[in-house]
C-alpha cells in the first residue's frame, strides 16, 4: 500500500463511520471482557436491530477505556449538530439487561442510573499518547486504525526520512526504556544500528509482561496492536533490521489473538512484508509465546527462550546490541517503548521532550490496583506526585482505611511510605526513594497489610522464579525467604535480621541478573521505611497489621 | 546419528499429531521450534506425557534430556494430566493484598487438595498463577477457562461447586 492508497482506505473508513448517527462502544479489553462485556455487546446488536437502526446505530467493541474498576465500561457516541445531546456519555457496571435502556437513550436523555462521570480527576489528569487510540478504536480492524492516520508515520519515514534521520529524532525526544531500567532508546538504537552484523538484524518487541500486578503492555496489545507493528517497523527501518519478534506471554491468549490477526491484517495490505510500499524496506514479525518465566523478561533469558531454548540469562557483554538472537546485532524493547515511537516521529522529537521532567521525558502508563478507588490504567506525565495519583486520580483508599505504601516496580521494586507521597514520580526520584520505575505497577496498600509479609510475598516469587543458573540467586533467595519466615511466624532474633541484611547485600552485588540483583529491594525499603513492624515481629512477636499468624505455631502464612 | 532425511511419524494414528506435524512444519523443523511444539502439544492433548516429549524430541532431533529440561523449566507447561476442570487463583500482587491467600486455603481445605494438584476424584485441578493481569478485578481466579473476579473465598468455592455439580 503505497501513501495515496492510504490515505485513500483512511477517507472511506472515516466517510463510512460518518454514516452512522450514533456509536455505541464497548470495552472488549481483557478485564471488561471477563465481566461479559462481548454478552453486553450481542444484547446490544439485538437490540439496535429489533428498533430497525443499523443504519443510523453502531455497535463496536473497542479497546480499554481504562477505568477497569467500573467494568464493563460502555460510551456512546452521538454526532451532528444536534447540541441538546451530549457528544458522548460513559456508562459503568453495565449489564446486558441494560441494553435495551441504552438504545433507548441515543434518542432522549442518558440513562442516569448507569452513567459515569467523565469530568473527574480520574480522566481529566490524565495525559494520553500511548493509550491514545485505547478505548477509541476497534482494535480488531486495520482499517479504524488507519482511519486515525495509523501506518501514515511509517510510510511517511520510508519516503521522506533517513534511518539516520529517524534515530536522530527518537535521540531527540529523550524517551527511555520503559521496560524499566530506562536506558536511553536512541542510544539503544544507534548503538545497533552500527553494529556490524553482516546482513542480519533482529528487532524483538519484549510484552513478557511479568510483574505481578501490572497489565500495561497487555492493555496496550488488546487495545491497539497496530502501533506496536507500526513502531516495530520504525524501529527496524532506523536500525537495518528486516526481521521482529514479538515475545508474548502465553497466559495472555487474547493478546495474542489480537496480534495475530494484526500480522496478517498488516501483511495482507502490504503494510509488513517484502517492500514495504513500494520502497527497498521488508520487515516480517513473527510471535512467539512465553511459557510462564518471569526471568524470561530479562533481555538475554528472552532471546535463549526465542531460540528455544530454558530461559537461563547470561553475562552480559556482549550485549544484544552486538550478540542478540542467532548471534546477531538485535535491538530489544519493551511494548510502551514501541507505542512511543509513533506520536514521536509523527509530533517530533522537541514535542516529546516538552512533556515530564528534565531527565525524564514523555508519559507513563501505569497499572493501578490494590486498595484504592479507581483500579484501572492511568498515563501521567512524568513528574507527577504520587499524592496526585493515589488520592485524585485513584480516589483514594476505600472503607476509610489510612494508607500505608505504594509499591512499584514489581519483585525488584520497593514499597515508598506515607511521608514520601510528594515526591515525583521519574526514574531517578524512584530510586532514590529505593524503588524502583519498573514496568509500571503500582500497588497500593493500606493498614491492613503487613510490610513484612509484603517482603515475604515478593520474595517467594523471586525464589521459585530464579532460573537457577547462578548462585547467589537460587541459594540466597530461598535462604532470605527462610529468614522472612521465621520473622513472620514469631521464631526470629535479630541476629536473624542482621543475617538477612548480610545475605541480602550478597545477592544484590553478586547475582547475574536483575532478578538476582533486584529480589533484595523489597526488604531493603520496607526496613528502611516500616523497620517498627520488623521489630514488632522479632522482639514482641506480634504482627501489627494482623496479617501473620504468629501464633499458630509452623503454619506457613504463604500458602 | 540424526540426519535430515529421517523421517519421523507420531506415536499413534490420533489426528491431534496433525496439528502439532504441521507447528514443526511452519517453523522448518528447526530445534528452535521446541517451545512453540510444546504449547501446539499441550493444546492438543492437555499436557506433556513421556510419549509426547519423545516424538517432539526425535522430530527436532533435539536430545530427549533438553526437551524434558525445557519443559520442566516453563511453568506453563503440564507433565501430569488434568482433572476434568479447573481453578487457577491468581496470587498476582493486587490479588494477594486483596485475600487470595485465604480463598487459595479456601479451597485447598474445601476439596483436599494442594495448589499443583488435583483431587483423588480427578473432578479437580488447582493451580495457582503469577498474575492473570486482571487486577482490576482482584481478587480473581479462573474457573474452566472462565475469569471470575472481585470473589470471595465462599463464593469461589460456591462457584467452584455450581461447576463440579452442576
Amino acid at each position: 500500500m503505497i501513501a495515496e492508497e492510504l490515505s485513500k482506505t483512511a477517507a472511506a473508513e472515516r466517510e463510512a463511520q460518518a454514516q452512522f448517527e450514533h456509536r455505541i462502544n464497548v470495552c472488549v479489553a481483557a478485564s471488561c471482557l471477563s465481566s461479559n462485556s462481548d454478552k453486553i455487546k450481542s444484547a446490544l446488536e439485538t437490540e439496535v436491530k429489533k428498533k430497525g437502526l443499523e443504519k443510523s446505530c453502531q455497535v463496536r467493541g473497542v479497546g480499554c477505556m481504562r477505568l477497569c474498576s467500573r467494568g464493563p465500561l460502555v460510551s456512546t457516541e452521538t454526532q451532528g449538530e444536534d447540541e441538546t445531546q451530549p457528544a458522548s456519555v460513559l456508562y459503568q457496571n453495565v449489564t446486558p439487561e441494560d441494553a435495551p435502556a441504552l438504545v433507548e437513550s441515543l434518542k432522549g436523555e442518558p440513562v442516569k442510573a448507569l452513567e459515569c462521570p467523565t469530568d473527574t480527576p480520574f480522566f481529566k489528569s490524565q495525559v494520553t499518547i500511548v493509550l491514545e487510540n485505547s478505548g477509541k478504536i476497534d482494535p480488531e480492524r486495520i482499517e479504524e486504525y488507519i482511519a486515525v492516520e495509523g501506518y501514515a508515520t511509517l510510510l511517511k519515514a520510508l519516503t521522506t526520512m533517513t534511518p539516520a534521520e529517524v534515530i536522530a529524532e527518537i535521540s531527540r525526544s529523550g524517551l527511555r526504556g520503559r521496560g524499566g531500567a530506562g536506558y536511553s532508546t536512541g542510544l539503544k538504537w544507534t548503538t545497533v544500528a552500527k553494529a556490524n552484523g553482516g546482513s542480519r538484524k533482529y528487532v524483538i518487541c519484549n510484552a513478557d509482561e511479568g510483574d505481578p500486578g501490572a497489565f500495561m503492555d497487555r492493555s496496550v496489545l488488546e487495545s491497539d496492536p497496530h502501533r506496536i507493528l507500526e513502531g516495530m517497523a520504525l524501529a527496524a527501518y532506523a536500525v537495518g533490521a528486516s526481521h521482529g519478534y514479538i515475545y508474548v506471554r502465553a497466559e495472555y491468549p487474547l493478546a495474542i489473538k489480537r496480534l495475530r490477526a494484526a500480522i496478517r491484517q498488516a501483511e495482507r495490505n502490504g503494510l509488513l512484508g517484502t517492500n514495504i510500499s513500494g520502497t527497498t524496506f521488508s520487515f516480517t514479525v513473527e510471535l512467539r509465546l512465553g511459557a510462564g518465566a518471569f526471568v524470561c523478561g530479562e533481555e538475554t533469558a528472552l532471546i535463549a527462550s526465542i531460540e528455544g531454548k530454558r530461559g537461563q540469562p547470561r553475562p552480559r557483554p556482549p550485549y544484544p546490541a552486538e550478540s542478540g538472537v542467532w548471534g546477531c546485532p538485535t535491538l530489544i524493547n519493551n511494548v510502551e517503548t514501541f507505542a512511543n515511537i509513533v506520536p514521536i516521529i509523527r509530533e517530533g522529537g522537541d514535542w516529546f521532550a516538552g512533556i515530564g521532567t528534565a531527565k525524564s521525558k514523555g508519559t507513563k502508563v501505569f497499572a493501578l490496583t490494590g486498595q484504592i478507588h479507581n483500579t484501572g490504567l492511568i498515563e501521567v506525565p512524568m513528574g507527577t506526585p504520587l499524592r496526585e495519583i493515589v488520592y485524585e486520580i485513584g480516589g483514594g483508599i476505600p472503607g476509610g482505611k489510612a494508607f500505608k505504601a505504594v509499591q512499584t516496580g514489581g519483585p525488584s521494586g520497593g514499597c515508598i511510605p506515607a511521608q514520601h507521597l510528594d515526591s515525583p514520580v521519574d526514574y531517578e526520584s524512584l530510586i532514590q526513594l529505593g524503588s524502583f520505575m519498573g514496568s509500571g505497577g503500582m500497588i497500593i496498600m493500606d493498614e491492613t497489610s503487613c510490610m513484612v509479609d509484603v517482603a515475604t510475598y515478593f520474595m517467594e516469587f523471586c525464589m521459585s522464579e530464579s532460573c537457577g543458573k547462578c548462585v547467589p540467586c537460587r541459594v540466597g533467595t530461598a535462604h532470605m525467604y527462610d529468614l522472612l519466615q521465621k520473622i513472620t511466624r514469631g521464631e526470629a532474633t535479630m541476629a536473624d535480621l542482621d543475617l538477612l541484611l548480610e545475605v541480602c547485600d550478597v545477592v544484590k552485588n553478586t547475582s547475574l541478573c536483575g532478578l538476582g540483583m533486584g529480589a533484595p529491594q523489597p526488604i531493603f525499603s520496607t526496613l528502611r521505611y516500616f523497620r517498627d513492624e520488623y521489630l514488632a515481629h522479632i522482639e514482641a512477636k506480634q504482627c501489627p497489621a494482623g496479617v501473620c499468624k504468629i501464633h499458630e505455631g509452623n503454619e506457613e502464612v504463604i500458602a | 546419528m540424526w540426519t535430515t532425511s529421517v523421517k519421523v511419524s507420531p506415536p499413534s494414528e490420533d489426528k491431534r499429531w496433525k496439528l502439532v506435524e504441521a507447528t514443526m512444519r511452519r517453523l522448518g523443523h528447526e530445534p528452535s521450534a521446541l517451545i512453540e511444539t510444546l504449547h501446539t502439544t499441550q493444546e492438543s492433548f492437555g499436557y506433556l506425557d513421556d510419549v509426547s516429549l519423545r516424538y517432539v524430541s526425535a522430530a527436532l532431533r533435539v536430545p530427549l534430556s533438553k526437551v524434558y529440561g525445557v519443559a520442566t523449566f516453563y511453568h506453563f507447561f503440564n507433565l501430569k494430566p488434568q482433572g476434568n476442570h479447573n481453578c487457577v487463583v491468581c496470587m498476582g500482587t493486587a490479588c494477594y493484598i486483596k485475600g487470595a491467600a485465604n480463598i487459595l486455603g479456601e479451597i485447598e481445605k474445601t476439596y483436599q487438595v494442594k495448589a499443583g494438584g488435583t483431587t483423588e476424584d480427578n473432578e479437580l485441578s488447582v493451580l495457582t498463577a503469577r498474575c492473570l493481569g486482571s487486577c482490576g478485578l482482584a481478587p480473581a481466579a479462573v474457573i474452566d477457562g472462565e475469569v471470575a473476579g472481585k470473589l470471595s473465598p465462599e463464593q469461589t468455592v460456591e462457584r467452584l461447586e455450581k461447576v463440579i455439580h452442576p
